[in-house]
């Protein structure tokens, strides 16, 4: 992973990555992805099982290295969130904050908690162990974790799996209220319906390829046409698909 | 049902790693601690270095000893190791080749010879040990014991018939031959009781009949001399050979030290090997693996912290179990300087191997599983002592158990507890290699985590 300075004529993005390809022995996982993001956008990679959503978003997070390409993060690092809460589950909630703030080396580490605690909204459970928390609230802690480098980029692996109607609409609130504050926020999701209303772009994968990046009108535009009884995204979304060869 | 059972076969096959420890790990460890158990040497090998002159007769009271049969006996209860020379004796013990050493002086007939005689001096023979832990000097004597009593039991027989024929002499009468003289006859203790009473009654006070006298004077003096060769002669019979024992290898601890560093080294390696296993692994099942070593940590020092983790709490424990152990038992507080690298270098070795099994497991049950699958047979195997199993036998074990940390873990807080023990720098020399080795194990196994 790469950080340079924005060129001054350069659109001013949060992230960027440029071909990116990686290779599990013979299989091609990806294959010369490159997209961008704006700071305040909210990205959706979707795409079927094994299209490389999650490899690309562990190329982004520096899990992994690329085999090729490169990414510039011209604002700053990315905090990553992956699918399963990341988190002690016998510290509290409290604890968990003040570990990976002092692991983030932020300088106020008390501050960062206390802002933290009030922004996933469990102040009252601070000194609840955080595994007797529901999966949504050990979410929100997943996320704020992620967090607490204030990331100019805030990348989330199917942040809503295995949580209720009632928990997801609570997550979602909470990301779009990061977004509003200027954090770019890239996820990924088996969800149609959800990137249909939450995401403002969406990255389509399929078998490591990147076949489509713009908006979900664009998409749908973009997808042969079907009947009436089939005009909603995720059929034009496997129209797409099905056109291209998936 | 086959279904199910293929389908468990197909998982096994799919997982190799999964499959070596629990099925062949197992085997190897069950041989090894099985032949020990049932395949130790049918006999004690011995080194067996006979200096005695060839041909060297051996005549005790008369009668002649059978020394090749008395070799050939004593071969039979032991294994006899032939050597040329006290140094090559000396050196298979050292090896551990053999058990012992039995070496028979030159002298060795010249002073048998003397046990039927009036001046008996008992023949010394040397006897040559490896005691480098208390089990095995406990063994060790046990068999130089019991090899002694049989040597003795037989010459002791002799000596006694001996003995017996004096003692018919003594109460019989009889032809007596004594340091190569022409001999005489005694008259014997009966018959001087029957001249006695004869003369009691037949002769008035005052007779002249001064041969019977004579012969009961003679009788009375003699009698009183071989009563005093008799202690000897008793002295001899009760334990003919001697033994000048040497510990070549080996200055051994006392038990109490032993037993408390091998209760030490357990507690070190349970306590230490469980913990880091437990805690490397519990970063995989809590998901946080790839969120530290993202960016906050590598993995190698997340792997150092682990062993740091095991190394600190190690010590700990065991300084506080010492310190329990010490209300009853006196140890050596002088000593103390050496307790501590003892039991980091150890604890090191332990945390090394338990981040290796910690890095190789999924989850903390798992590591948990292989901790002690692991560390326990390997434990049993590091106390069995040299020369108790076949020489081959004894090699595999130590090929084995030199690669886990618990046998050097042992002689480093062992010496440090004891000066009798084993030297501690080998031993912490021999844990650095390994902590490096499971460190590097450690390392690649973490790869597979994220």
């Amino acid at each position: 992973m790469t950080a340079s300075p924005p060129a001054p004529e350069a659109p001013a993005a949060a992230i960027e990555a440029r071909g990116l390809t990686k290779r599990f022995g013979d299989r091609v996982a990806l294959a010369d992805v490159g997209f961008a993001a704006a700071p305040g956008e909210l990205l959706a990679v979707i795409g079927p099982n094994g299209a490389g959503k999650t490899t690309l978003l562990s190329l982004l997070a520096g899990i992994r290295e690329p085999d090729a390409g490169e990414i510039h993060l011209p604002r700053g690092e990315v905090g990553f969130v992956p699918q399963q809460a990341a988190l002690y589950r016998r510290l509290t909630v409290a604890e968990n904050l003040r570990l990976f703030a002092r692991l983030e080396r932020v300088d106020d580490v008390e501050g960062t908690v206390e802002r933290m605690l009030g922004q996933t909204g469990l102040g009252e459970r601070r000194d609840d162990q955080a595994g007797t928390l529901s999966g949504g609230n050990q979410q929100r802690i997943n996320i704020a974790i992620g967090l607490l480098s204030s990331p100019a980029v805030l990348l989330l692996d199917e942040p809503s799996t295995g949580l209720d109607p009632r928990q997801r609409g609570r997550l979602w609130e909470f990301v779009l209220a990061l977004a509003g504050r200027g954090t770019t926020v890239i996820f990924t999701t088996h969800d149609i319906s959800e990137a249909e209303r939450y995401a403002e772009r969406v990255l389509v994968l399929a078998d490591g390829q990147g076949l489509f990046d713009g908006t979900i009108g664009e998409l749908h535009a973009a997808a042969p046409a079907g009947g009436a009884e089939s005009s909603d995204f995720e059929s034009a979304f496997v129209r797409f698909l099905a056109e291209r060869g998936h | 049902m086959r279904w199910l059972l293929l389908k468990d076969l197909q998982i096994m096959r799919r997982s190799p790693l999964l499959t070596v420890l629990l099925i062949a790990y197992p085997i190897v460890i069950a041989v090894l601690i099985g032949f020990a158990l049932s395949r130790g040497p049918d006999k004690p090998r011995v080194a067996f270095l006979n200096e005695v002159p060839p041909d060297s007769p051996l005549s005790v009271g008369g009668e002649d000893f059978d020394l090749a049969g008395a070799r050939s006996e004593l071969c039979e209860r032991i294994e006899c190791v032939p050597v040329s020379s006290e140094e090559e004796a000396r050196q298979k013990v050292e090896s551990g080749d053999v058990l012992g050493a039995l070496i028979l002086p030159a002298d060795l007939i010249d002073k048998l010879q003397t046990l039927a005689g009036l001046d008996p001096e008992s023949p010394t023979v040397k006897i040559l040990v490896n005691e480098e832990d208390p089990i095995k000097a406990g063994l060790v004597d046990d068999r130089i014991s019991a090899l002694l009593a049989a040597a003795n039991l037989r010459i002791s027989q002799e000596v006694s018939d001996v003995s017996t024929s004096y003692l018919n002499i003594l109460l019989n009468g009889g032809d007596f031959s004594f340091l190569g003289d022409d001999g005489f006859n005694v008259l014997g203790l009966r018959k001087s009781e029957q001249i006695l009473r004869g003369v009691r009654r037949q002769l008035p006070p005052d007779s002249p009949d001064l041969d019977a006298l004579d012969s009961v004077i003679r009788f009375s003096h003699l009698a009183s001399e071989n009563l005093g060769v008799a202690g000897q002669l008793l002295s001899s019979v009760s334990q003919p050979i001697k033994v000048d024992k040497e510990v070549v290898s080996g200055d051994t601890p006392s038990l109490d030290t032993f037993a408390i560093a091998v209760a030490a080294t357990i507690t070190l390696m349970f306590v230490t090997v469980l913990l880091v296993a437990g805690s490397l692994a519990l970063e995989r099942e809590e998901n946080a693996f790839a969120r530290l070593t993202r960016s906050l940590v590598s993995k190698s020092a997340l792997l150092c912290e682990k062993i740091l983790l095991g190394v600190v709490v190690s010590l700990v424990v065991t300084l506080l179990m010492l310190a329990g152990l010490g209300l009853f038992v006196d140890l050596d507080w002088g000593r103390f300087g050496l307790w501590i690298p003892a039991i980091l270098a150890g604890g090191a070795g332990f945390a090394a191997f338990g981040a290796a099994i910690g890095g190789a497991a999924k989850e903390v049950r798992a590591a948990s599983l292989l901790a002690f699958m692991i560390s326990l047979p390997v434990a049993f195997l590091s106390l069995i002592p040299s020369g108790t199993v076949a020489p081959g036998l004894y090699d595999a074990i130590g090929v084995v158990t030199a690669l886990f940390p618990f046998d050097p873990a042992l002689r480093a807080l062992t010496g440090a507890l004891d000066a009798g023990g084993p030297a501690i720098g080998i031993a912490i020399v021999h844990l650095v290699i390994l902590v490096v080795a499971y460190g590097a194990l450690a390392r690649l196994a973490v790869r597979r985590f994220a």
